[in-house]
């Protein structure tokens, strides 16, 4: 449905944002970031990174200890919140429990002492935009999970502010509901083309929605990009193994005569994309789909060939998970999450094969691997040893880009 | 009264299959134990409510009904002698400067100790400041020492200011121990608040004081009536302290007129009594009656989570 929203949107710039909570952590560290004119910012990270506290910052719900935040070209570092014209959706919707529907989708023009048939009309109108026109009696207890989420949006389109921010606006609903208010959210913003800064610890949720996407770990923005140079040009080892799923293999190598080493398999580097200039040791980074079984991969590309500890077959895909005699670096390294049942089992390799494939567990397997698409990171460091001048990855397997 | 009333038999046809059988037995044993418990509501509500109503019962008896010894539940000739002897200044003086004593007293006490205690609640659950736990643990522990205790030390230390016999020397007393408690109270109910409510409201639009006005305020009210009521009906009801600190009759607050039926002369004259203690309940049943429809809980709901 038509919306109509006076464009008053303005980017959003943060210049070496740091917040210090009183008992000395520090949540926040350096954040230098320019949300661009109706741009979608997903931010994500995982839990305890400082994405709300960052995107309360930008509310002014949090003092910062350093830096400064300017919206619209406009310094709001020590505004008060209601200054900052800025409209944010939290977790928890926080919908005022003592007033209906309408009372809550009005109390923000109602505080600016808007007229009261204009505050009618702009709520009727942004009732109509989220299906709420028959709720708008109702108390917040009387509505459901999905419902609330709506109202909790209303709230914040109605009053037409130069941003949006949303905390986690979708994790308290149940699966199926979240894709489905994912593809309207999505949709909303394209009707809207507000400034949004999203913030989430769903990395399928942030790639899907975000413009770009910030990754953020222990209070630094790491990586800052389209969601699909983020996954095919990650700057660093934790934003390999955090965005993608499943995950990108990360295992322990050596560079040794135009030949990387893992474990017991050897393969040919492919000389457009290799690091220039390298520690003896290196991470070498292997998506799953990277990998083929040999029968139906092209017969240049270079094969390993490993035993099938366990396979799964999911009907369009099938996946082969081995071990390698290297060692790995897991999610629980990097920090991420506790992937696995059983306290000691060896971590596996992930493959993604044809689902025709002939691999049967506990078998041999040839599979085939492109050079081309490796990725190599300081062990140290974690920055990625490929320079941003290298050669983008250019194949035929991957799907387009946006 | 204690009856319990076992269950009707449920017949059940001869042809009938188990199943059915099982299910009716079910049903039976769930009929037999909600009889159980409503019969023990019952008793819990007749030892509770039975002094009150004896005691109204009795005001209305003559006096030879009274001291009859076949009591009667409701008089058969009900009066309101009893009322006006309770009341004449002639056989029990001081009636009207109890009522008006008791009502500058519990009036003040309430007044205070609710806009203290709510700007102190709302400081201790909102604000973090050097000793906040050090003052929380002080107010429990006040609230922990037996009253009777404080009766000399509070004695001494109003004598000293020139408090003793005077009304603000009672309200300054029942506040030291009606204050903890609201604060206390209060504080709970504000922390039930999600904080998110209050921030929703200043990025809306609202500045602190406005958030505070407009989304704090009405939802701890129904925590701020309930306080007061307590607060009313424990400072209403109050006899040690105020016994004690006022000694001029005229000064006395309505609980010390009431003690006043008993022992004055050899025998207590009963039926003015019951009048009495009558006319004494009636102020704090009015308050809770007015007040009662607002303390609603669980206001909050609805406001988080899906
Ligand atoms: N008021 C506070 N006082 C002290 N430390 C805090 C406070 N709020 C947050 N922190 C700390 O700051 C860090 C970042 O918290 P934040 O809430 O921003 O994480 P997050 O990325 O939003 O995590 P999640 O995904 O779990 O919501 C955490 O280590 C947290 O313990
Ligand atoms: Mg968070």
């Amino acid at each position: 449905m038509w919306y109509r929203y006076d464009l008053r949107m303005a980017a959003i710039e943060l210049q070496g944002v740091t917040k210090a909570f009183s008992g000395g952590v520090v949540a926040v560290e350096d954040v230098t970031l320019r949300i661009e004119d109706g741009e979608f910012l997903a931010l994500v990270g995982p839990s305890g990174c400082g994405k709300s506290t960052l995107l309360r910052a930008i509310a002014g719900l949090e003092d910062v200890t350093d830096g400064s935040v300017s919206i619209g070209d406009r310094d709001v570092t020590d505004l008060a919140p209601r200054h900052r014209d800025v409209a944010m959706v939290f977790q928890s919707y926080a919908l005022y429990p003592h007033m209906s529907v309408r009372q809550n989708l009005g109390y923000g023009l109602k505080v600016r002492r808007m007229a009261k048939p204009e505050i009618r009309r702009r709520v009727d109108e942004v009732a109509e935009l989220l299906g709420l026109t028959d709720l708008l009696e109702r108390r917040p207890a009387q509505l459901s999970g999905g419902q609330r989420q709506r109202v909790a949006m209303g709230r914040a389109i109605v009053r037409q502010p130069q941003a949006f921010l949303m905390d986690e606006p979708l994790s308290n609903l149940d699966a199926k509901l979240r894709v489905a208010m994912r593809a309207s959210l999505a949709q909303l913003h394209q009707k809207l083309g507000v400034t949004t800064v999203y913030v989430t610890h769903d990395q399928v949720e942030a790639m899907t929605l975000g413009q770009r996407v910030a990754v953020m770990r222990d209070g630094k923005v790491l990586q800052v990009d389209e969601p699909q140079r983020l996954y095919r040009e990650p700057r660093d080892l934790f934003v390999a193994g955090f965005i993608g799923s499943p995950a990108m293999n990360l295992v322990e190598a050596q560079i040794v005569s135009g030949e990387v080493a893992f474990g017991e398999h050897r393969v040919p580097l492919d000389e457009r994309r290799a690091p220039a200039d390298h520690p003896e040791r290196i991470i070498l980074g292997i998506r799953p789909e990277t990998f083929e079984d040999a029968t139906f991969a092209s017969p240049e590309l270079p094969t390993i060939e490993v035993r099938v500890a366990v396979l799964e077959e999911l009907g369009s895909d099938a996946y082969v998970f081995f071990q390698a005699d290297a060692r790995l670096v897991t999610a629980q390294a990097l920090g991420v999450e506790d992937t696995s049942l059983v306290a000691d089992s060896t971590p596996l390799l992930s493959a993604r094969v044809d689902p025709r494939t002939g691999a049967r567990v506990g078998r041999r397997l040839r599979l085939a691997l492109d050079p081309a698409r490796f990725h190599f990171f300081d062990p140290v460091t974690g920055t990625s040893l490929l320079t941003s001048e290298a050669p983008q990855l250019v194949d035929s397997v991957a799907p387009a880009a946006s | 009264m204690s009856a319990v009333t076992p269950a009707a038999p449920v017949s059940v046809a001869p042809g009938e299959r188990v199943r059915t059988r099982t299910l009716s037995r079910r049903a039976r044993r769930r009929k037999v134990q909600r009889a159980v418990w409503n019969a023990v509501g019952l008793v819990v509500f007749a030892v509770l409510v039975f002094p009150v109503f004896w005691m109204v019962s009795t005001a209305f008896k003559p006096t030879d009904e009274i001291s009859s010894f076949t009591p009667t539940f409701f008089s058969r000739h009900p009066t309101l002698q009893h009322f006006r002897d309770a009341i004449d200044p002639q056989q029990h003086p001081y009636f009207w400067d109890g009522v008006k004593n008791s009502l500058i007293v519990v009036g003040a006490t309430v007044a205070v100790s609710m806009v203290l205690a709510f700007l102190a609640a709302v400081s201790l659950a909102k604000y973090r400041f050097t000793g906040r736990s050090l003052f929380v643990v002080l107010m429990i522990g006040i609230l922990m020492l037996p009253q009777v205790g404080l009766i000399i030390p509070l004695y001494v230390v109003l004598a000293r200011y020139h408090l003793t016999n005077a009304l603000t020397g009672v309200i300054l007393v029942y506040l030291t121990f009606l204050l903890p408690f609201a604060v206390w109270t209060l504080r709970g109910f504000i922390l039930g608040i999600p904080k998110e409510l209050e921030e929703a409201a200043m990025v809306d639009g609202s500045s602190r004081l406005g958030a505070f006005v407009r989304i704090l305020l009405p939802l701890v009210a129904p925590g701020l009536v309930a306080t007061a009521v307590f607060a009313f009906i424990t400072a209403w009801n109050e006899y040690i302290f105020a016994y004690v600190i006022l000694s001029d009759q005229s000064r006395q607050t309505l609980t010390v007129w009431l003690a006043s039926f008993y022992g004055s002369s050899r025998s207590t004259d009963w039926g003015a009594l019951m009048a009495a203690s009558t006319l004494t309940a009636i102020p704090a049943v009015v308050f809770f009656l007015l007040l009662q429809r607002k303390i609603r809980f669980g206001l909050t709901a609805g406001s988080v989570k899906g």
